[in-house]
């Protein structure tokens, strides 16, 4: 995993309050809550960091983490599938370029959507529209932001096709999601999404929907279409694997909160947190036997109405006494620096976390 | 969504509902306050042309008249049709040689010379009946109408394998034994080849009767009598196009929709000692919805119903509070009754059937019926007032309109220990499923029953299958219905007419019997006989009377009511009455309007 | 993915064959089915249906008469042929010295009212037609309109307004509805419209005030389900992912809506409109004879009341002939909207 090994992480300090960002994304103590009839529902509870063009930031958590919560909350598209309900409730900053996406107009924002920031989903196939082909679909995010009559459309619309490798771009516009296969939806999907060459590129999940060769290609296709265009690129997963050669960055999230980040190779080698340290050890990897390979990490996701006090990962967290006077129970760890731009929140000193990784940990991976 | 609310939610809806129910109760009140006797309206008044002639100057020629019904006639084929109203109405477009008066009350049941010159002559001991036609009686295309027409209209009833439905007594009485195969299988050369009907001459007709009737007149007065001229046949489509005979000729006619008349140019009023003809033009429109037919009776767009049935329960109490001065009261004609089969233990015992009649609650069956308005006076007896020897309420051998209208138990319990049952017994009351008064009937029934120890189980039975279920005797008796519900009216008004079918021994069938109670007493019959070979009216009358009281002496039956109707009559119409010839219907051929607009 | 499965006309042209080769194949079995529960099925629960064509007075003659002319002697396969026949070269009925001719389609002869069915059928078809029509275009406008609302305004007071409307829509019986609405706008208080129908060739005018009413009354049971119906239809949509992916292009909400939730929300709507099409098509039982409309309800209703099998027995064939029509129409509408039925 040599080639992990990149540099320029883009990821500083969490400032206070500071107007004047200098990255191209940034968010700021970024909370959204949704109020329930059960309570409260914290899926991003304070989450900071930042995000240079170019360069790939990946979010790593387990379902539930807040992750996915956090790219619509960019998108401002956190209140979809919620329609009608009860508000969800946002706050914090978002800036973009030197705008701040929370404040400003919807309007403005929308036209932001598809144009200045796009998304790739999950699933190509509930995420496309089955009654509409794929190029009317790709014209129809073309033209919203780009004032060409049907042909030109059309005509970009193939061209996207074949720059993401579908052949025959300009039969297989006219089909249907439908009649594509997995891997080919999706890269249709991110033909769409790139058609107007945004500056963030937001990929939730990818590649869970695709089978394993498949995953491989898309995750090549992202990265030399990043290379091409120089967008800033979000991706999202709870599989390390994932993002192994492809993000910068990584921050890795668990009860809404961030709990480590850092530069990818960082994150990789030297984890500083309990959780990352399970995530590393349910992640796949190649040069393993089946049975050794996925260790799980214990437990379940906290709830996100009660998350539990102190550390929100106490309860499954096999060092949660070592700190001393019960601490994990009571008091929530901030993150603090643990390495060059790398930051980690948990109350175990360094020294206890660099010697448990040492020790327990890094030989069994 | 959990259960709690959904009924949170039906209770609002029910809310809402019951807030437009009572719009729409006011909705339907909201028309005039004529009261009975008499109004500004020119109605005229409650029960004013109810055996009387109610407005008979104020009928001027010209005007449609407009009939509503719920139900069109089964057929409009003068062979065919067997519905009262029908035989009423097809006297706007066919004649017969005799026919009933138009008078109202009792004088509307007796005969008048129509195409004949006058009633028959009657000869050979009652069995031979000879007319002599008027002069200029024509067809509707002013062809004059022969006695060869009369007969062949007659003849008709033998085909019934193609011309179905109509009665059929011209057929039993002429051709007891079924020799002649009607016209269409006639092969003489003029299909004319009934026997028992000669034709002289154009003008005259002669039947020949194997056996004296003394009904025979009134069945020659049936509308199945009526002439039907051969060259106008269309056999079993005669229906949609009667031709005419009378002073109103079909114009247009649409099954189950609707039926226009307008005058027949061809007929002399001179020609016809029955008809006025007063309006240009008749209309009959049929209506699925009763309600909606009574609604257009009270607003004035139709002047009367043409099935004569009473109005239906909303209308009739809209009518009685707001318009009283529009609706009469007739009786019907029809009685309304319980019947004890005697091969159902233990209604083979004549106690036990006198308990039943005694212990019952006569003013709550009359109830049940619809009340002394809707449903009637209380059924004192076997006869309807209407037919000639009735004597009504003043015959009441068990005082069931009298001391025990409300039942005697202590009488009917007396009647169970002479029959052998002291603690009472357990039966069955068999009950028409599609009548729901019915059905409330035999409930009220079992409910009084109960009083004087007998149980009574409700059996409700498909009421198009009647004939099979207790029209069969063997099956009344495996089944064991110890009371059977049901109700009857005369086909004309006789005692022969109503009770025959009922009372005769002759007419006990294996299928589509009609002597419910197996009534097999030789006095009966030989009362009926004598009843046929007397001519005399007074004379029948009295058999008449003597006949209906061995019935109540018998015990065999328990009557509810002597039904009555409220009928609605427009402010339009003039010259109206009820008669007895059509079971208090208004006589419908000499109804006048009082503009011509 | 070698090769791309058939589009465009020749796809919905093989689709639509198919189809038909189904219909008229149901067609046939219809038919069989529906002669037989009227004409031979009585006859083994032992009831005698000649009985039922001959009027009070049950005359054996009568009765034999009425056995001869329909062939009720003849086995069962004869008679279904006989049937069959009739419904395309036309038959005859002969009997007792009369012969009538039932010219094709011979969809029976009613021995009632001694006319053949199907010039019966075709002069009720039309008001129905009408009433169904006219009534599914009112409801699809109130009830999808108002669901639409109620979706996007979840849990407001529009939403609640409407849901109680709808319900009292759903629960309140036609004749009940019918009769309100005559008794005010009818008979008054309010005298606004005629009752009496005219077709719309004779006289549109009179055939519109008619009308008004039972569609009206019609369309508000309907428009409630409807209403019902888009809502959670709609809700459900809009809490897809393309809906989602919709948003995240770029696009206005209200293009969202009309262009991708409403197309996805109209489809089990046009289901349910085919379906209630075809059967009101059948017969609007209660809604022709509370308002007396002279369409194939309130004929059959009539036909029950007098016990007129043959005129039952058209108005049902008829009915399924309609529910087959209207199915087949729903399904070329679904090949046209949804693409992945094509293949189907």
């Amino acid at each position: 995993m040599t080639e992990l090994s990149k540099s320029g992480a883009a990821v500083g300090e969490p400032t206070a309050a500071s107007p004047a960002p200098t990255a191209f994304l940034e968010v700021r103590d970024l909370k959204v809550h949704f109020p329930t009839d059960d309570g409260l529902v914290k899926s991003v509870d304070g989450l900071s960091f930042q995000l240079e063009k170019g360069k790939t930031l990946g979010i790593v958590g387990e379902s539930g983490s807040g992750k996915s919560v956090t790219s619509l909350g960019i998108m401002g598209l956190h209140t979809a599938g919620q329609y009608g309900k009860r508000k969800a409730q946002i706050s914090g900053e978002i800036w973009l370029d030197g705008t701040e996406l929370l404040s400003a107009d919807p309007d403005h924002v929308r036209k932001l959507r598809g144009r200045q920031m796009a998304m790739i989903f999950q699933d190509p196939l509930s995420a496309l529209h089955p009654y509409y082909t794929i190029g009317q679909q790709i014209v129809e995010a073309y033209r919203i932001h780009h004032d060409v009559d049907k042909k030109t459309a059309r005509r970009r619309a193939v061209e996207m096709l074949d720059r993401v490798g579908i052949p025959q771009p300009d039969k297989r516009v006219d089909n249907y999601p439908h009649e594509f296969s997995g891997g080919m939806r999706q890269r249709a999907m991110i033909a769409m999404s790139l058609v107007n060459n945004p500056e963030l590129l937001i990929a939730d999940e990818p590649t869970t929907a695709l089978d394993v060769t498949v995953q491989a290609q898309i995750l090549d296709l992202i990265r030399d279409l990043q290379k091409e265009f120089g967008s800033a690129v979000i991706i999202i997963t709870h599989d390390l694997g994932v993002v192994a050669e492809l993000a910068d960055d990584l921050l890795v999230m668990y009860g809404g909160r961030c709990v480590e980040r850092g530069p990818a190779d960082k994150v990789f080698y030297e984890p500083r947190h309990p959780y990352t340290w399970g995530l590393l050890g349910s992640m796949p990897r190649l040069d393993r036997e089946q049975q050794e390979r996925l260790i799980p990490v214990k437990g379940s996701p906290p709830s996100l109405i009660n998350v539990p006090s102190g550390c929100a990962f106490n309860p499954r967290c096999p060092y949660a006494d070592i700190p001393k006077d019960n601490v994990t129970r009571t008091v929530r760890p901030e993150l603090a620096e643990v390495g060059s731009k790398h930051w980690a929140a948990c109350h175990m000193t360094r020294e206890q976390r660099e010697r448990i990784w040492a020790e327990e940990i890094a030989p069994k991976l | 969504m959990t259960t709690q609310r959904t009924s949170g939610r039906r209770k609002q809806a029910l809310a809402a509902a019951i807030g437009v129910a009572a719009l729409l109760t006011t909705a339907a009140c909201g028309g005039g306050d004529d009261s009975s006797g008499g109004s500004k309206t020119g109605a005229a008044g409650f029960d004013a042309a109810n055996n009387k002639v109610a407005q008979a100057d104020l009928a001027k020629k010209g005007g449609t008249l407009k009939f509503g019904a719920a139900q069109d006639a089964d057929s409009w084929d003068t062979t065919r049709g067997y519905y009262g109203f029908m035989w009423n109405f097809s006297r706007y477009y066919s004649r017969q040689l005799v026919t009933f008066k138009t008078a109202p009350g009792k004088e509307g049941a007796s005969l008048a010379p129509d195409l004949a010159t006058g009633l028959a002559k009657v000869s050979d001991n009652g069995k031979t009946y000879t007319y002599t036609l008027r002069d200029g009686v024509t067809w509707e295309d002013g062809k004059p109408i022969t006695s060869k027409d009369i007969k062949y209209g007659i003849e008709r009833v033998w085909a019934q394998d193609v011309l179905s439905g109509g009665p059929t007594y011209l057929k039993d009485v002429l051709d007891p034994k079924g020799e002649y195969k009607g016209p269409y299988k006639d092969t003489t050369p003029d299909h004319l080849g009934l026997k028992a009907i000669e034709t002289p001459d154009d003008k005259t007709i002669v039947f020949k009767l194997p056996q004296a009737n003394a009904d025979f007149e009134s069945m020659v007065a049936l509308t199945s009598a009526s002439p039907v001229r051969q060259d106008k046949d269309t056999k079993s489509k005669y229906g949609l196009h009667p031709f005419s005979s009378g002073p109103y000729k079909f114009e247009s006619y649409s099954p189950g929709k609707s039926l226009t008349l307008v005058r027949n140019e061809n007929w002399k009023q001179s020609s016809d000692p029955i008809r006025k003809a007063y309006p240009d033009k008749i209309t009959v429109n049929i209506y699925s919805n009763a309600n909606d037919l009574d609604q257009r009776l009270i607003n004035g767009d139709l002047d009367l119903d043409l099935n004569q049935t009473g109005m239906s329960p909303q209308g009739r109490t809209t009518a009685l509070k707001q318009h009283k001065a529009n609706v009469d009261n007739p009786v019907s004609g029809f009685i309304r009754y319980a019947v004890f089969p005697q091969s159902v233990k233990p209604f083979d015992n004549i106690h036990c059937r006198k308990a039943v009649i005694l212990g019952a609650d006569h003013v709550s069956l009359q109830t049940a019926r619809g009340g002394p308005l809707a449903g009637g006076d209380i059924g004192t007896n076997m006869l309807p007032p209407g037919i000639p020897g009735g004597e009504g309420q003043k015959y009441d051998p068990y005082q069931l309109a009298g001391a025990n209208k409300n039942g005697n138990i202590e009488q009917a319990k007396e009647e169970l220990k002479q029959c052998g049952q002291p603690n009472g017994f357990s039966t069955t009351i068999a009950v028409r499923n599609n009548k729901p008064v019915e059905v409330a009937t035999a409930q009220s029934m079992q409910a009084s029953l109960k009083k004087i120890g007998i149980n009574a189980q409700i059996h409700q039975y498909d009421g198009a299958q009647t004939a099979g279920i207790i029209g069969s005797p063997a099956n009344v008796a495996k089944k064991g219905f110890g009371i059977i519900i049901m109700g009857w009216g005369a086909d004309f008004p006789s005692v022969q007419g109503f009770g025959l079918p009922l009372w005769s021994s002759k007419y006990i069938l294996d299928s589509g019997n009609n002597n419910y109670a197996l009534i097999k007493d030789k006095s009966i019959d030989s009362l009926f006989d004598q009843f046929n070979a007397t001519l005399d009216p007074a004379g029948k009358e009295q058999i008449a009377t003597q006949i209906n009281h061995k019935i109540m002496d018998g015990a065999y039956y328990l009557p509810f009511v002597f039904e009555k109707f409220i009928n609605w009559r427009s402010d339009r119409l003039a010259n109206v009455y009820t008669t007895d010839g059509y079971s208090g219907q208004y006589d419908f051929v000499n109804l006048g309007l009082k503009s011509a607009s | 993915m070698a090769r791309g499965p058939r589009r465009g006309p020749r796809a919905v042209l093989a689709y639509l064959i198919r189809r038909l080769f189904a219909a008229a194949v149901m067609l046939v079995v219809i038919i069989t089915v529906v002669f037989s529960i009227f004409f031979i099925v009585p006859k083994w629960a032992g009831v005698d249906i000649a009985l039922s064509f001959v009027g009070k007075q049950a005359d054996p003659a009568a009765v034999e008469g009425v056995r001869q002319k329909l062939g009720l002697g003849d086995p069962v396969y004869v008679q279904v042929w006989h049937f069959f026949k009739g419904l395309f070269v036309g038959r005859t009925y002969t009997g007792g010295g009369d012969t009538i001719n039932c010219s094709a389609p011979c969809f029976g002869y009613s021995f009632r009212s001694e006319q053949a069915i199907w010039p019966v059928l075709k002069d009720r078809f039309p008001v129905t037609l009408g009433l169904a029509l006219g009534a599914a275009l009112l409801w699809l406008i109130m009830g999808v309109s108002a669901g639409v609302l109620s979706a996007l305004k979840r849990g407001s007071l529009w939403d609640r307004g409407a849901m109680v409307v709808a319900l009292a829509g759903v629960s309140l019986p036609i004749y009940f509805t019918g009769m309100l609405s005559l008794a005010i706008f009818v008979y008054g208080p309010l005298k606004w419209f005629e009752s009496d129908y005219a077709p719309f060739a004779d006289d549109p005018a009179q055939w519109f005030s008619a009308m008004i009413l039972p569609w009206v009354t019609l369309a508000f049971l309907y428009a409630a389900m409807y209403a019902r119906i888009t809502r959670a239809t709609m809700m459900e949509i809009l809490g897809e992912d393309y809906i989602r992916t919709a948003r995240a292009k770029g696009l206005r909400e209200g293009v969202v809506i009309r262009k991708h939730a409403m197309r996805s929300t109209m489809t089990p709507i046009l289901t349910m409109l085919g379906m209630d099409l075809g059967a009101l098509i059948g017969g609007a039982i209660l809604t022709e004879s509370t308002f007396n409309l002279p369409g194939l309800g309130r004929e059959v209703l009539l036909a029950i009341r007098n016990q007129d099998l043959p005129v039952i027995v058209g108005v049902t064939l008829i009915t399924s002939l309609a529910v087959l029509f209207a199915n087949l129409v729903v399904d070329i509408l679904y090949a046209v909207i949804d693409p992945r039925v094509r293949l189907a």
